[in-house]
């Protein structure tokens, strides 16, 4: 080695040069390039099937019952992959290998934002006329007048408790979040591994300290938030696993890791279906402790970058066509997105449980948004979702 | 020499000056859109944010852990391999150390979680001596980690105790040396640049894992924090990521002071 690498010293200054070089080169075309975002173009007609379509979504959004008819019929064959959270999903989408997404409020205005996805032609999706009208033009969905995607379902988040170990069945967040009651279970409780989580305590804060005056548990001041991060870090010690993988709380429920905390239907329909002790709020009840709960209004978007566009469109109408909207519904455990869903679902008064055709229940669901500094009031005042994200990390420690 | 050199600088060097350029950049807490421009704001939040300096205390103190347990554990295996076991042993012991690195990361990982939580079956076994497992936590990150990364700590030693030729620690025991006296001043010191080679590995392994401590602990480490921020905030992710190649390159400094390099 010694005797080929004759200048050792001249070799490495040559490698420092050229990287200085390449940083330069970099630096120079970064300053150029703006960082525009243009959503891409709209659809103006559909054509035949790409043969193939890649999706990003929610863990029980993509299931062979309902993707083995719609491969059959187009010919797009599904491939699904499962994110956790909100964020993984823009990540994901911002890899631009996907076509389309399930994108919850929290992630919607953030990809429309960055250019992530392209504006809809609602026109070549038919089954969006009956989608229920409540849902569509929302600030979720549509920006400055412009659809951005298919509404799919909404729901809200569970509490969910293992009835052997949590008597009396819990009414109220309070079990999980007032640190008196949490302390009973400490290191059982299971709790929602995203900063969006903070909105949780802000909805149980907004019932129970009125004069915080929290309206909207995403639009909070600085002293709404730092009440609502202080929540969350006296629930800390208590909680046994942050979760963001639906199968891993699944798990830790199952082998009683965890015995109390904040779920998704699917999860507790498959723990249920598997045998387990567990019970969450009662339909009765709508499914909410008595402050209410976060949820999500989903929507499928199609990516600006769609190398399957066609397929994707052939996919947004097919979700939300009756059939397969109520079989999702049904499986997940939300209420369908689509009116005519309701005829078709196996239990027959589904959408009457879940409150589908009830405007009013949804008032007391405080779907996910991307929190920003301007809430409304024209002072840019609030916490922006950065600031959720620092503050989560914080929280966790 | 020009071809790999080319690869070398601009395939992967160049994406690490990326990388670094992008740790000055800020993120605009209007729009959320990436500000090209040079401010040190990332690097003072990670310095004055006590959080930062936990999570990277952390994952400094699990990575040193893991890496000591790995060369504790690795060397007598090793040693074995190399001076004690016959052809055949040799060989099997060989594919018993491989054999865990061809199945997946995944499935080690989550077999640990089942067997750590607490129906599991490392509580099961010590329960009649009326003790617990660690449940999860950073104890079970550091011992999921010492096993994930221990493979690629006895292969590099069995390589460089391979290479002591046996005549040497012949001549030790003929000049009057006990077996100690041979270990401490013949054969420790011709291995060391190997276990220092072993170390890299699990060091730099440990430093960069976040799928491990987000599957049996609630603790965040590093890659977890960088993976949080990365589509929210890259510029903060970007001077994070620079924390690891900082530690490396000190431990690596180190590492040639005490003289691991000088052999190569």
């Amino acid at each position: 080695m010694r005797t080929q690498d004759a200048h050792p010293v001249r070799t490495a200054w040559l490698v420092v040069a050229s990287l200085l070089a390449f940083m330069l080169l970099i630096a120079g075309c970064g300053s150029s390039s703006s960082n525009s975002s243009s959503g891409g173009e709209e659809l103006t007609k559909l054509g035949k099937g790409e043969g193939e379509v890649n999706l990003i979504s929610w863990a029980g959004y993509v299931e062979p019952e309902w993707t083995k008819p719609f491969e059959q019929k187009t010919g797009c064959k599904v491939n699904d992959k499962v994110a956790g959270t909100s964020d993984e999903m823009v990540s994901l989408m911002r890899t631009g290998q996907y076509d389309g997404v399930s994108a919850s409020g929290n992630a919607s205005a953030r990809l429309v934002d960055g250019g992530d996805v392209a504006p809809v032609n609602v026109s070549l999706v038919p089954n969006y006329k009956t989608i229920f009208s409540d849902l569509k033009n929302q600030p979720y969905n549509t920006f400055d007048g412009t659809h951005y995607g298919i509404p799919h379902g909404r729901g809200a988040n569970l509490l969910m408790w293992n009835t052997e170990d949590v008597k009396p069945a819990p009414t109220s967040w309070g079990v999980i979040l007032n640190p008196k009651e949490a302390a009973k279970y400490k290191g059982k409780i299971s709790a929602y591994d995203d900063p969006i989580y903070i909105a949780d305590a802000a909805v149980y804060l907004k019932a129970h300290q009125p004069d915080l005056g929290i309206e909207n548990p995403y639009e909070l001041n600085e002293e709404q938030f730092e009440a609502a991060v202080n929540l969350l870090k006296e629930q800390r010690p208590y909680v046994g696993e942050y979760w963001s993988e639906a199968a891993k709380q699944i798990q830790a429920f199952a082998g009683g890791d965890s015995q109390v905390g904040t779920t998704w239907q699917y999860q507790y329909f498959e723990l249920e279906g598997a045998g387990k002790p567990v019970a969450a709020s009662p339909a009765s009840q709508g499914f909410l402790p008595s402050e209410g709960a976060t949820g999500w209004s989903d929507t499928w978007m199609i990516s600006s970058e769609a190398k399957h566009p066609n397929c994707m469109y052939m996919w947004m109408n097919w979700i939300v066509s009756p059939q397969a909207n109520a079989e999702v519904a049904e499986f997940f455990g939300e209420a369908p997105a689509q009116s005519l869903a309701c005829e078709h679902t196996a239990e027959k008064d589904f959408c009457a449980k879940y409150h589908a055709e009830n405007p009013a229940f949804w008032k007391r669901v405080y779907y996910w948004e991307t929190p920003l500094a301007d809430c409304g009031n024209g002072e840019e005042d609030c916490k922006d979702y950065n600031d959720w994200v620092q503050a989560w990390t914080s929280i966790k420690g | 020499m020009a071809g790999p050199v080319g690869w070398l600088v601009i395939g992967y060097l160049g994406s690490l000056a990326v990388l670094l350029i992008a740790g000055f950049w800020t993120v605009d807490p209007l729009s959320g859109e990436v500000v090209q421009g040079f401010s040190l704001e990332n690097f003072e939040t990670l310095v004055n944010e006590p959080v930062y300096r936990d999570i990277v205390g952390r994952t400094v103190l699990i990575a040193a852990l893991v890496t000591v347990t790995d060369a504790l554990l690795a060397f007598p295996i090793a040693f074995y391999m190399a001076k004690v076991a016959s052809r055949r042993g040799k060989a099997i012991l060989v594919v018993a150390i491989l054999v865990p690195l061809w199945s997946s990361y995944l499935v080690k990982v989550l077999s640990w979680r089942t067997m750590l939580s607490s129906e599991g079956v490392i509580d099961w076994v010590l329960k009649p001596f009326g003790l617990h497992g660690p449940g999860y936590g950073n104890t079970a990150v550091w011992l999921v980690m010492s096993y994930l990364w221990l493979p690629y700590m006895i292969l590099p030693i069995y390589a460089g105790l391979e290479r002591i030729p046996n005549s040497l620690i012949s001549a030790s025991e003929d000049l009057g040396a006990s077996p100690f006296t041979t270990f401490r001043r013949v054969i420790l010191p011709l291995a060391f640049p190997a276990v220092i080679a072993g170390s890299i590995f699990t060091f730099a392994l440990t430093l960069g894992d976040y799928i491990t401590p987000r599957l049996v602990s609630n603790n965040q480490f590093i890659g977890n924090v960088i993976f949080n921020n990365i589509s929210n905030n890259l510029p903060l992710a970007s001077a994070l990521a620079l924390v690891p190649i900082v530690v490396m390159v000190a431990y690596l400094m180190v590492a040639r002071k005490l003289g691991a390099f000088e052999h190569i």
